[in-house]
Protein backbone atom coordinates (compact mmCIF):
# COMPACT_ATOMS: atom_id res chain seq x y z
CA UNK A 1 0.00 0.00 0.00
CA UNK A 2 1.20 3.72 -0.74
CA UNK A 3 2.46 5.85 2.37
CA UNK A 4 0.78 8.96 2.60
CA UNK A 5 4.00 10.59 4.06
CA UNK A 6 6.05 8.99 0.89
CA UNK A 7 3.74 9.98 -2.37
CA UNK A 8 3.29 13.40 -3.89
CA UNK A 9 1.21 14.50 -6.72
CA UNK A 10 3.48 14.30 -9.66
CA UNK A 11 5.17 10.95 -8.52
CA UNK A 12 5.13 8.33 -11.17
CA UNK A 13 5.58 4.55 -11.46
CA UNK A 14 6.73 3.02 -15.15
CA UNK A 15 7.23 -0.99 -16.33
CA UNK A 16 7.78 -2.65 -18.91
CA UNK A 17 4.50 -5.04 -19.17
CA UNK A 18 5.89 -6.64 -22.08
CA UNK A 19 8.60 -7.48 -24.60
CA UNK A 20 7.97 -8.37 -27.74
CA UNK A 21 4.19 -9.71 -27.45
CA UNK A 22 4.24 -13.55 -28.33
CA UNK A 23 0.96 -14.75 -30.08
CA UNK A 24 0.94 -17.38 -27.72
CA UNK A 25 0.38 -15.14 -24.88
CA UNK A 26 -2.76 -13.71 -26.71
CA UNK A 27 -3.85 -17.59 -26.50
CA UNK A 28 -2.55 -18.15 -22.98
CA UNK A 29 -4.98 -14.83 -21.90
CA UNK A 30 -8.14 -16.11 -24.88
CA UNK A 31 -8.01 -19.52 -22.47
CA UNK A 32 -8.06 -18.36 -19.03
CA UNK A 33 -10.40 -15.28 -19.55
CA UNK A 34 -12.77 -17.36 -21.80
CA UNK A 35 -12.81 -14.81 -25.11
CA UNK A 36 -11.69 -17.10 -27.66
CA UNK A 37 -12.59 -14.39 -30.33
CA UNK A 38 -11.01 -15.25 -33.71
CA UNK A 39 -9.50 -11.67 -33.81
CA UNK A 40 -7.08 -13.07 -31.48
CA UNK A 41 -5.93 -16.03 -32.10
CA UNK A 42 -7.43 -17.12 -35.96
CA UNK A 43 -5.09 -15.57 -38.82
CA UNK A 44 -7.09 -16.74 -41.45
CA UNK A 45 -10.48 -15.28 -40.36
CA UNK A 46 -8.99 -12.15 -39.43
CA UNK A 47 -7.10 -11.41 -42.80
CA UNK A 48 -9.99 -12.84 -45.02
CA UNK A 49 -12.95 -12.01 -42.90
CA UNK A 50 -12.32 -8.88 -40.75
CA UNK A 51 -9.94 -7.45 -42.53
CA UNK A 52 -7.00 -6.75 -40.20
CA UNK A 53 -3.62 -7.73 -40.94
CA UNK A 54 -3.36 -10.35 -38.48
CA UNK A 55 -4.73 -11.56 -35.30
CA UNK A 56 -4.25 -8.38 -32.53
CA UNK A 57 -4.22 -8.90 -28.59
CA UNK A 58 -7.58 -8.41 -27.05
CA UNK A 59 -7.80 -4.92 -24.95
CA UNK A 60 -8.33 -7.02 -21.81
CA UNK A 61 -4.89 -8.49 -22.10
CA UNK A 62 -3.65 -4.70 -22.16
CA UNK A 63 -5.70 -3.83 -19.62
CA UNK A 64 -4.62 -6.97 -17.42
CA UNK A 65 -0.67 -6.19 -18.01
CA UNK A 66 -1.57 -2.43 -17.13
CA UNK A 67 -3.31 -3.91 -14.25
CA UNK A 68 -0.04 -5.77 -12.85
CA UNK A 69 1.62 -2.73 -13.44
CA UNK A 70 -0.84 -0.99 -10.95
CA UNK A 71 -0.92 -3.17 -8.18
CA UNK A 72 2.64 -3.42 -8.46
CA UNK A 73 2.61 0.50 -7.66
CA UNK A 74 -0.27 0.70 -5.39
CA UNK A 75 -0.40 -2.78 -3.61
CA UNK A 76 -3.21 -5.68 -3.33
CA UNK A 77 -6.64 -4.97 -2.59
CA UNK A 78 -6.44 -1.18 -2.30
CA UNK A 79 -7.56 0.18 -5.72
CA UNK A 80 -11.54 1.55 -5.45
CA UNK A 81 -11.33 2.09 -9.24
CA UNK A 82 -9.81 1.31 -12.03
CA UNK A 83 -10.81 1.76 -16.19
CA UNK A 84 -9.20 2.51 -19.46
CA UNK A 85 -9.97 3.07 -23.13
CA UNK A 86 -8.51 1.39 -25.54
CA UNK A 87 -6.88 3.77 -27.82
CA UNK A 88 -5.05 1.80 -30.24
CA UNK A 89 -4.72 -1.93 -31.13
CA UNK A 90 -2.18 -4.25 -29.89
CA UNK A 91 -0.30 -6.41 -31.85
CA UNK A 92 2.44 -9.64 -31.68
CA UNK A 93 5.77 -8.12 -31.63
CA UNK A 94 4.99 -4.93 -29.20
CA UNK A 95 6.54 -4.05 -26.47
CA UNK A 96 4.66 -1.88 -24.27
CA UNK A 97 5.57 0.38 -21.12
CA UNK A 98 2.91 1.51 -18.80
CA UNK A 99 2.86 4.88 -16.16
CA UNK A 100 0.88 5.70 -13.49
CA UNK A 101 1.20 9.43 -12.46
CA UNK A 102 -0.47 10.25 -8.94
CA UNK A 103 -2.54 13.55 -9.93
CA UNK A 104 -4.25 14.14 -6.81
CA UNK A 105 -3.92 13.23 -3.02
CA UNK A 106 -7.77 13.27 -1.32
CA UNK A 107 -9.66 12.64 2.05
CA UNK A 108 -13.09 10.84 1.66
CA UNK A 109 -15.12 9.45 3.95
CA UNK A 110 -12.46 8.65 6.24
CA UNK A 111 -9.74 7.43 3.69
CA UNK A 112 -6.68 8.75 1.65
CA UNK A 113 -7.24 7.49 -1.38
CA UNK A 114 -4.37 8.55 -4.50
CA UNK A 115 -5.97 9.83 -8.04
CA UNK A 116 -3.79 7.84 -10.45
CA UNK A 117 -3.65 8.90 -14.50
CA UNK A 118 -2.67 6.05 -16.51
CA UNK A 119 -0.84 5.47 -20.04
CA UNK A 120 0.60 2.80 -21.75
CA UNK A 121 2.86 2.98 -24.97
CA UNK A 122 4.14 0.65 -27.96
CA UNK A 123 7.84 0.98 -28.94
CA UNK A 124 6.86 3.70 -31.48
CA UNK A 125 5.48 6.04 -28.60
CA UNK A 126 1.92 5.38 -29.28
CA UNK A 127 -0.48 5.21 -26.98
CA UNK A 128 -2.48 2.54 -26.30
CA UNK A 129 -4.13 2.64 -23.08
CA UNK A 130 -5.56 5.84 -21.46
CA UNK A 131 -6.91 5.68 -18.14
CA UNK A 132 -7.20 6.19 -14.32
CA UNK A 133 -7.16 4.64 -11.10
CA UNK A 134 -8.35 5.44 -7.44
CA UNK A 135 -6.35 3.84 -4.66
CA UNK A 136 -6.57 3.72 -0.78
CA UNK A 137 -3.42 5.03 0.54
CA UNK A 138 -1.59 4.17 4.12
CA UNK B 1 -28.28 -13.17 -18.20
CA UNK B 2 -27.63 -13.95 -14.63
CA UNK B 3 -27.16 -17.53 -15.28
CA UNK B 4 -23.22 -16.92 -14.40
CA UNK B 5 -22.16 -18.52 -11.37
CA UNK B 6 -18.68 -18.26 -11.03
CA UNK B 7 -16.80 -19.90 -8.04
CA UNK B 8 -13.52 -18.16 -7.44
CA UNK B 9 -10.55 -20.90 -8.21
CA UNK B 10 -6.75 -20.58 -6.97
CA UNK B 11 -5.54 -22.59 -9.81
CA UNK B 12 -7.45 -20.17 -12.63
CA UNK B 13 -6.44 -17.44 -10.98
CA UNK B 14 -2.50 -18.78 -11.41
CA UNK B 15 -3.47 -19.51 -15.25
CA UNK B 16 -4.80 -15.58 -15.64
CA UNK B 17 -1.85 -14.16 -13.58
CA UNK B 18 0.68 -16.25 -16.14
CA UNK B 19 -1.65 -15.06 -18.87
CA UNK B 20 -1.21 -11.61 -17.81
CA UNK B 21 2.52 -11.92 -17.24
CA UNK B 22 2.19 -11.08 -13.55
CA UNK B 23 4.55 -12.27 -11.28
CA UNK B 24 3.15 -11.89 -7.91
CA UNK B 25 3.71 -14.82 -5.88
CA UNK B 26 0.54 -14.79 -4.15
CA UNK B 27 -0.88 -15.81 -7.09
CA UNK B 28 1.49 -18.90 -7.54
CA UNK B 29 1.41 -20.25 -3.62
CA UNK B 30 -0.15 -22.91 -2.38
CA UNK B 31 -1.95 -21.59 -0.11
CA UNK B 32 -5.65 -19.54 -0.29
CA UNK B 33 -5.78 -17.13 2.10
CA UNK B 34 -5.56 -13.48 1.91
CA UNK B 35 -5.12 -14.27 -2.35
CA UNK B 36 -7.44 -11.28 -3.87
CA UNK B 37 -7.28 -11.70 -7.61
CA UNK B 38 -5.87 -9.22 -10.17
CA UNK B 39 -8.06 -6.38 -11.11
CA UNK B 40 -9.14 -7.44 -14.33
CA UNK B 41 -9.90 -11.00 -13.40
CA UNK B 42 -13.51 -10.96 -12.95
CA UNK B 43 -13.72 -10.66 -16.51
CA UNK B 44 -13.02 -14.85 -16.95
CA UNK B 45 -16.52 -15.01 -15.46
CA UNK B 46 -17.13 -15.19 -19.26
CA UNK B 47 -16.01 -19.03 -18.47
CA UNK B 48 -19.25 -19.35 -16.49
CA UNK B 49 -21.50 -18.39 -18.83
CA UNK B 50 -23.16 -21.22 -20.71
CA UNK B 51 -24.12 -18.98 -23.37
CA UNK B 52 -21.28 -16.93 -23.79
CA UNK B 53 -20.87 -16.12 -27.47
CA UNK B 54 -17.27 -15.53 -27.84
CA UNK B 55 -16.49 -19.82 -27.16
CA UNK B 56 -17.37 -22.50 -29.45
CA UNK B 57 -20.01 -24.62 -28.03
CA UNK B 58 -19.81 -28.45 -27.40
CA UNK B 59 -21.75 -29.81 -30.73
CA UNK B 60 -22.03 -26.58 -32.09
CA UNK B 61 -21.27 -25.99 -35.56
CA UNK B 62 -22.19 -22.37 -36.00
CA UNK B 63 -18.45 -21.29 -34.54
CA UNK B 64 -17.71 -17.67 -37.00
CA UNK B 65 -13.85 -18.69 -36.73
CA UNK B 66 -12.21 -20.63 -39.77
CA UNK B 67 -12.16 -23.95 -40.41
CA UNK B 68 -11.69 -25.22 -43.94
CA UNK B 69 -13.31 -22.37 -44.39
CA UNK B 70 -12.43 -18.21 -43.44
CA UNK B 71 -15.48 -18.52 -40.86
CA UNK B 72 -17.41 -21.47 -40.03
CA UNK B 73 -20.28 -19.18 -40.12
CA UNK B 74 -23.37 -20.18 -42.02
CA UNK B 75 -24.15 -17.58 -44.43
CA UNK B 76 -26.93 -15.24 -43.68
CA UNK B 77 -26.79 -14.43 -47.52
CA UNK B 78 -26.78 -10.86 -46.60
CA UNK B 79 -25.40 -7.91 -44.24
CA UNK B 80 -21.71 -8.22 -43.37
CA UNK B 81 -20.56 -11.54 -43.75
CA UNK B 82 -17.98 -10.57 -46.78
CA UNK B 83 -14.52 -8.78 -46.61
CA UNK B 84 -14.14 -6.01 -44.06
CA UNK B 85 -17.00 -7.34 -41.99
CA UNK B 86 -18.43 -5.02 -39.44
CA UNK B 87 -16.69 -6.56 -36.12
CA UNK B 88 -17.28 -5.90 -32.78
CA UNK B 89 -14.26 -3.91 -30.91
CA UNK B 90 -14.02 -3.32 -27.14
CA UNK B 91 -13.71 0.50 -26.79
CA UNK B 92 -13.90 0.72 -23.00
CA UNK B 93 -13.76 -0.99 -19.36
CA UNK B 94 -14.23 0.73 -16.15
CA UNK B 95 -14.18 -1.20 -12.64
CA UNK B 96 -15.40 -0.11 -9.52
CA UNK B 97 -14.58 -2.26 -6.64
CA UNK B 98 -16.86 -2.57 -3.60
CA UNK B 99 -14.54 -5.30 -1.96
CA UNK B 100 -11.87 -7.21 -2.20
CA UNK B 101 -12.36 -10.46 -5.05
CA UNK B 102 -11.30 -13.47 -2.81
CA UNK B 103 -10.51 -17.27 -3.35
CA UNK B 104 -13.68 -19.24 -2.40
CA UNK B 105 -16.30 -16.25 -2.95
CA UNK B 106 -18.72 -17.57 -5.22
CA UNK B 107 -20.18 -14.71 -7.67
CA UNK B 108 -23.12 -14.25 -9.46
CA UNK B 109 -23.83 -11.17 -12.59
CA UNK B 110 -26.51 -9.51 -13.72
CA UNK B 111 -26.17 -7.34 -16.76
CA UNK B 112 -27.86 -4.23 -17.19
CA UNK B 113 -28.22 -2.27 -20.65
CA UNK B 114 -26.47 1.08 -20.63
CA UNK B 115 -26.75 3.73 -23.54
CA UNK B 116 -25.77 3.85 -26.74
CA UNK B 117 -24.11 6.45 -28.92
CA UNK B 118 -22.48 7.21 -32.62
CA UNK B 119 -19.83 9.41 -33.72
CA UNK B 120 -17.80 9.55 -37.01
CA UNK B 121 -14.35 8.25 -37.52
CA UNK B 122 -11.50 9.02 -39.74
CA UNK B 123 -9.80 5.31 -39.17
CA UNK B 124 -12.99 3.34 -39.04
CA UNK B 125 -15.92 4.61 -40.44
CA UNK B 126 -19.27 5.06 -38.51
CA UNK B 127 -19.16 4.13 -34.97
CA UNK B 128 -21.69 2.32 -32.98
CA UNK B 129 -20.74 2.51 -29.43
CA UNK B 130 -23.10 0.63 -26.79
CA UNK B 131 -22.27 0.20 -23.22
CA UNK B 132 -23.57 -2.60 -20.74
CA UNK B 133 -23.44 -2.59 -16.55
CA UNK B 134 -22.23 -6.02 -14.96
CA UNK B 135 -23.19 -6.03 -10.70
CA UNK B 136 -21.05 -9.16 -9.65
CA UNK B 137 -21.93 -9.90 -6.22
CA UNK B 138 -21.12 -12.44 -3.73
CA UNK B 139 -22.41 -15.63 -1.87
CA UNK B 140 -23.91 -13.24 0.17
CA UNK B 141 -25.39 -10.71 -2.04
CA UNK B 142 -22.98 -8.32 -0.87
CA UNK B 143 -21.70 -6.11 -4.00
CA UNK B 144 -18.06 -6.74 -4.95
CA UNK B 145 -17.32 -5.11 -8.63
CA UNK B 146 -19.28 -3.26 -11.00
CA UNK B 147 -17.83 -3.24 -14.29
CA UNK B 148 -18.74 -0.57 -17.33
CA UNK B 149 -18.19 -2.32 -21.03
CA UNK B 150 -18.24 0.27 -23.93
CA UNK B 151 -18.09 -2.04 -27.12
CA UNK B 152 -17.95 -0.80 -30.45
CA UNK B 153 -19.00 -1.94 -34.16
CA UNK B 154 -17.17 -0.14 -36.40
CA UNK B 155 -18.21 0.39 -40.10
CA UNK B 156 -14.92 -0.59 -41.33
CA UNK B 157 -11.62 -2.41 -40.06
CA UNK B 158 -10.00 0.45 -37.88
CA UNK B 159 -6.65 1.68 -40.23
CA UNK B 160 -3.57 0.93 -38.54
Amino acid sequence: MLKKNEIKVGDTYSEKIVEDLKRTQIVQYAGASGDYNPLHSDDKFTKEIAGYPGVFAHGMLSMGMTGKMLTNFVGDGTLKKYGVRFTNQVWPGDSLESTATIIDIKEEDGETLAEIAIETKNQDGVTVITGSATAKVG
Amino acid sequence: MSKIKMPVEKSHIMMFARSIGDANPKYYEEKDENVIAPPTFIQSSAQFDPDYFLRPKIGGDNWFGSGKEATGMKSSGSGSGGGGAAMGLHAEQHYEYHQPLKVGDVITAEVKPGKSWEKESKRAGKLKFSESVTEYRNQDGELIITATSVGVVTEKPVEN
